[in-house]
């Protein structure tokens, strides 16, 4: 089997590494399904910026244009405050609108692309090839489900609007400014670039510091992890100081590249918003001369609507340089939500299938029923005709080779043949390849070279799903699921009722711990299971298997020591659920090894031995070795 | 309580911790100033009409840029000293929580997963960290903020402050009654969200159960209602926070258009200077734009509450074993008794694991203990090296009491090679050298070669400088075992204690590693626990264990005759159901 690789826990951060390219496909997701909803979003982010100018506007001219006129007047007339009130009443309500109506609509938007996106990655993430799994660490996997959404979640909600109201903002402010005037605005502009500078430079210094953040956490995180697991270990070996110290260590280097990255991440607010007054200062003087000598037409009037427009135009500015990092934080998750969608799928081009069947005068035909009798349905691929093959479990491989990459078998020139009703036990050491012969012949990884033949028919030529239901399989761990116990053991067939359930659970010699359960077979099992013993775990497992019904089997035996007496209600349900089904079984019991029809010796990939008990012993090789823990 | 814990832990940072607010007020005080500065210069400055309009204009932009400046110097501080103070806090409760948990007991450790002590140590840390940082930079700021303008408003004019005091306090009530709601729904909204990544673990470890039973689509319909269920609960507790906007902005509004409309009739009856009217409206947005930060950060702080309990919880957990006072450092020999033994894990469990237990074990003794599983074997053999305290009666190792003897020199003396043991990243020399740091390679060779580790680990290319990873997943399980076995030796323990520790390990091995530890290391007190009758047939003595009271003690051939237990597991591990072998590395 192939090793999962350890977590790389010193990689940092990858680098974004088609930015645009990312982004266009997250909005080209958002927009697919949500166009209305970012049109109407568009339409109130106008209407919003709309309102905010109308209010400040009425803000500059209300003592001039309107209380002004009125003092010292002895019947002063409050008409015109009053109207221009009630029109910015007006505006007010509908920014205030506007603005809750795009809250409103960005909550569906972003909860919807998030839960989409989650349905998207499972489904997807379902559908990949076991090799997937294999090679790629699970907490990467399951990092794409918590981090990455999560920060995507908030650059949606929030980021993504605030550059809209941002870039409006910044547009029609630009254009009123040089209404204004033109040299003013230039001015600014110069000024926004030197800010944008300084955001560059700061950015880049505290991006590098995040960078090392993230790997000295990782490194942190790896620490903690082995010594939390090994902490019993530590105690028998008094080797608590010395963990602390090399603790200590890698804790002062968190400390350190914590502390810079926060530290440019933390200035860059001051800096920009100190900027951004400078600007002004410059502006107002600049201006103020320009009005004064009367050149370029500014007016002081003018002069005081372009000022206001200044501070109105570095501030979007600053919030725009604030959002950049969680804008690219959140584009290197969906960069990694976008590599895992892009995972290709497990292919099928099977097209035989598995029917029920019924024999009638001797001829297979096709039923909806269960009826125990299976049929494997060949349509012709090139004359459509039809054909029913009785589904028996007999299993040839074929010199088949094997290799988890092309450049390395693992496998080389295996043949086995197995007929229906057989028992194939495979022994050998520790990496001969016996769970890897059983990932191909339920094609969980497909072979390099040779044949593999299930009732004469090449496996390769069989619908994937068809294929794993006529296999049931009794993994090493016993993986059970957050669901009930009858729940569990049904999930091997889902339409069993709960009778068929209960018997299967009594022919793994399950029933009676079961109904000793606080809830009996509705009690609820939690994280895989941890409260149930091994040889508990491994009888559900069987129960499982037991009500699938399957004509051929794959068990892996466990290893894991249970006691004597619960390994002999184990074995015994194992023996049960063999009764008169294609087994292959990769042993560990020297019952199951006695019992068997052929045993394969493997070592290093190859069968080194083959036969039944009494001759392998007679060859005195390496079987025999084994067994008797005599070398010949 | 929890606060004075975590409190605690800001030491070494006291002066940053003080000062960024210090420097967040001052960067507020010069910010407030500004736009007062602003508006001088356009209504005494542009707008005036004083002579020298220029002279004026640059004076009061000189003041500007002054106040820029030392706005400028002061945040920057702030930040400096802000980023130092939280990334410096974080550092210290790391540490603290990193050298607690060394202080742990096995009965400490039981208590809480490895999972959940590394998210405490890293997750819920850094939620501690930006928090601290929040409350230092932005908390003070808020409330001056407030206090500032409110005060600024009141001495402009009393009445006109009213409208404020009224704008305010509905304010306070509506988020008061919404930040509560929220966070009922936000709670129910990770609840389900830890349930939701809970079920993709399941899903990513199990695949293949998955696959082998073709239940993709079953596991898509059942995610695909969860992630709906979430969706759902997500929308209503957002709607709830978004709620608060509208409420916010139209107060704001309406206190704008109250202020402009009492303010126009005060100005025309003389009772208002325009001037003062302008400063009034920008004090209006100071006090509600620091009302919203308020809000902000109150749910910033209550998200990271579930944190600071998590991680007070770890470093007020007290250790339940101590060392003795006057503690003796010298182990006399490898001899053991136990007498009137009584041990259950929790004082609440209603029968005792151990049940009354009388032994008495002689220095270099090899002793066997089988038993089926949850017989007490472990716990019987953890009292030895005190790894947990008896609940009752006495443990003796060198005729003294485990109590009265130093930890760490009782347990350099007594040493257990675990059932569900560990290797550490790292070269297999560096994992040896646990057990004594400054072994030769010599001596790590022969220990290896005594648990006959030295064959399979010379074969290696890199031969002892193999990096074993993280988890030890590149060696298999026999071979773990049987380098854990040579660390312990490399102790050169007066009692060595062997839990299960050959499980994997091929019979034959099995055997010649017993072999040279009678031949080789004879006055060592020898303790096998094991599932093989085969492992433990050759011990001066067997213990058979059942249901936590000793059932017989004898040697293999009284045992076979007088034991019901023994003779059951013999005659079944001889009869057929035994193991073939166990993983079978040779």
């Amino acid at each position: 089997m192939a090793k999962p690789m350890g977590r790389d826990k010193t990689k940092p951060l990858p680098k974004v590494e088609n930015p645009m390219k990312t982004l266009k496909r997250l909005l080209a997701i958002i927009f697919k399904k949500y166009k209305f909803h970012m049109l109407v979003v568009l339409f109130t982010l106008f209407a919003g910026v709309f309102a905010n100018v109308q209010g400040t506007l009425f803000i500059q001219t209300l003592i001039d244009d309107y209380i002004t006129p009125m003092i010292g007047q002895p019947d002063p007339d409050f008409t015109p405050l009053l109207l221009a009130i009630a029109r910015v009443a007006a505006f007010y309500l509908l920014g205030a609108a506007a603005n809750y109506t795009q809250a409103r609509i960005m909550i569906y938007v972003t909860q919807g692309t998030m839960r989409d996106l989650r349905i998207q990655i499972f489904t997807h993430m379902e559908s990949l090839p076991i090799k997937y799994f294999d090679t790629h660490p699970h907490g990467d996997i399951m990092s794409v489900y918590t981090n990455d959404v999560d920060t995507l979640r908030q650059m949606v909600s929030q980021s993504m609007v605030q550059l809209f109201s941002s870039a409006i903002t910044i547009v029609s402010v630009t254009v009123s400014m040089f209404v204004l005037s033109v040299p003013l605005t230039l001015l600014t502009i110069a000024m926004v670039f030197v800010m944008m500078l300084v955001t560059k430079t700061l950015a880049s210094k505290s991006g590098k510091y995040f960078l090392a953040q993230q790997t000295d956490l990782g490194k942190e995180n790896g620490y903690i992890e082995e010594m939390m697991n090994g902490q019993k270990v530590v105690k028998v070996f008094n080797h608590e100081k010395k963990s602390v110290e090399e603790f200590r260590e890698l804790n002062e280097k968190l400390f350190d590249s914590s502390y810079n990255a926060n530290k440019f991440a933390n200035i860059l607010m001051p800096v920009n918003a100190r900027l951004g007054d400078v600007g002004y200062v410059i502006c107002a003087i600049v201006g103020s001369a320009l009005a004064i000598f009367g050149v370029t037409g500014l007016t002081l009037g003018k002069l005081v609507s372009f000022l206001s427009f200044n501070k109105n135009f570095t501030m979007p500015i600053n919030q725009v340089s604030q959002q950049f990092n969680s804008i690219v934080m959140a584009l290197a998750g969906a960069e990694r939500i976008f590599s895992l969608l892009d995972e290709k799928s497990e292919e099928d081009n099977g097209y035989v299938t598995l029917v029920n069947a019924e024999r009638k005068n001797g001829e297979l035909t096709e039923t909806q029923e269960r009826t125990g009798l299976w049929a494997w349905k060949h349509v012709h691929q090139a004359t459509g005709e039809v054909e029913y093959k009785e589904l028996r479990g007999a299993l040839v491989m074929d010199d088949v080779d094997f290799g988890y990459t092309d450049d390395k078998m693992v496998l080389h020139n295996i043949d086995i043949y197995a007929e229906p009703g057989q028992k194939i036990a495979f022994v050998g050491s520790t990496g001969a390849g016996k769970t890897t012969i059983t990932n191909l012949i339920n094609r969980f990884y497909d072979i390099q070279d040779g044949k593999i033949r299930y009732d004469g028919i090449n496996i390769n030529k069989i619908k994937k799903a068809d294929l794993r239901r006529s296999l049931g399989i009794v993994l090493q761990d016993t993986h059970l699921f957050t669901d009930t116990i009858m729940e569990n053991i049904r999930y091997g067939r889902l339409d069993a009722t709960d009778d068929e359930v209960i018997a299967a659970a009594k022919l793994a010699n399950a029933d009676s711990f079961i109904r000793k359960l606080p809830d009996g077979y509705n009690t609820v099992i939690k994280g895989d299971g941890g409260n149930l013993s091994q040889g508990q775990r491994q009888m559900l497992a069987i129960a499982r298997a037991a009500v699938a019904d399957p004509p051929a089997l794959i068990l892996d035996e466990a290893t894991s020591s249970i006691d004597t007496r619960t390994e002999k209600m184990v074995q015994e349900s194992m023996d049960k659920l063999m009764k008169g089904r294609t087994t292959f079984v990769i042993a560990h019991r020297l019952s199951t090894v006695k019992n068997s029809d052929c045993i394969m010796v493997l070592e290093q990939g190859r069968v080194i031995e083959r036969g039944t008990h009494d001759q392998l012993l007679e060859q005195k090789g390496k079987y025999y070795q084994l067994y008797t823990g005599k070398t010949a | 309580m929890m606060i004075k814990t975590l409190a605690v832990h800001i030491r070494g940072f006291v002066k940053e911790s003080v000062m960024t607010p210090i420097f967040m007020i001052l960067e507020v005080i010069m910010e407030m100033l500004i736009p007062i500065l602003m508006a001088m210069m356009i209504d005494n400055g542009i707008n005036g009409d004083s002579e020298n309009k220029m002279g004026y204009i640059i004076m009061i932009g000189g003041l500007m840029i002054v106040c820029a400046a030392l706005a400028l110097f002061s945040g920057a501080m702030g930040a400096i000293y802000g980023a130092k103070a939280s990334a410096g806090f974080a550092r210290n409760l790391r540490q603290a929580m990193f050298e607690r948990i060394q202080t742990f007991s096995f009965a400490n450790i039981d208590k809480y997963s490895t999972a959940g002590l590394v998210t405490r140590m890293t997750t819920d840390v850094t939620n501690l960290q930006n928090a601290y940082q929040m409350i230092l930079r932005i908390c003070f700021r808020a409330p001056v903020t407030l206090i500032v303008a409110t005060t600024m408003t009141m001495i402009i004019n009393l009445r006109l402050a009213s409208v404020y005091l009224i704008a305010v306090s509905f304010l306070g009530i509506v988020l008061i009654f919404v930040l509560k709601k929220t966070r009922k729904y936000f709670t129910q909204v990770f609840e389900k969200y830890d349930e939701l990544n809970a079920s993709v673990q399941e899903n990513v470890s199990s695949i293949r159960v998955v696959k082998a039973f073709v239940r993709e689509d079953y596991e898509n319909k059942k995610f695909n209602r969860a992630a709906n269920n979430l969706y759902r609960l997500f929308v209503r507790a957002e709607k709830m926070i978004v709620s608060v906007s509208p409420v916010m902005m139209l107060t704001m509004y309406a206190s704008i258009i109250a202020i402009s409309w009492f303010g126009a009739t005060m100005i025309v009856g003389g009772e208002l200077t325009t001037g003062e009217l302008t400063s009034m409206l920008t004090y209006c947005m100071n006090i509600l734009m620091s009302l919203m930060m308020l809000a902000f950060i109150f749910v910033m702080v209550t998200m990271s509450i579930a944190s600071a309990k998590r991680i007070e919880g770890v470093l007020s957990e007290q250790s339940t074993l101590t060392n003795p006072e006057n503690p003796d450092f010298e182990v006399k020999d490898g001899s053991i008794d136990f007498e009137n033994v009584y041990f259950s894990y929790n004082d609440t469990a209603e029968k005792p694991v151990l049940n009354n237990i009388n032994l008495s074990i002689k220095s270099g003794e090899t002793i066997g203990i089988i038993g089926g599983t949850g017989s007490s074997k472990t716990s019987l053999v953890n009292l030895i090296g005190r790894l947990y305290d008896v609940t009752d009666g006495c443990v003796r190792v060198g005729g003294k009491d485990v109590r009265e003897y130093d930890l760490e020199t009782l347990r350099d003396e007594v040493s257990v090679v675990l059932q569900k043991n560990v290797l550490f990243s790292g070269t297999i020399y560096e994992n040896l050298r646990w057990g004594n740091e400054n072994a030769t390679d010599e001596e790590c060779r022969k220990a290896c070669e005594l648990a006959c580790a030295d064959d399979f680990i010379s074969a290696f290319p890199d031969g002892y400088n193999t990096k074993i990873e993280q988890g030890g997943t590149n060696v298999s399980g026999g071979q773990k075992q049987r380098i854990c076995i040579a660390r312990a030796l490399l102790k050169k323990p007066k009692i060595l204690i062997l839990d299960d520790s050959t499980s994997a390990v091929d019979t034959a091995t099995d055997a010649r590693i017993r072999k040279a530890f009678a031949n080789e290391i004879p006055n060592t007190t020898k303790i096998i626990i094991s599932q093989r009758i085969s492992s433990v047939e050759n011990a001066d003595r067997i213990i058979v264990m059942d249901d936590g009271c000793i059932s017989g003690i004898g040697t293999h051939d009284e045992l076979v005759k007088s034991n019901a237990i023994y003779s059951e597991i013999y005659s079944a591990q001889t009869g057929g159901s035994g193991d073939f072998d166990r993983k079978g590395e040779a």
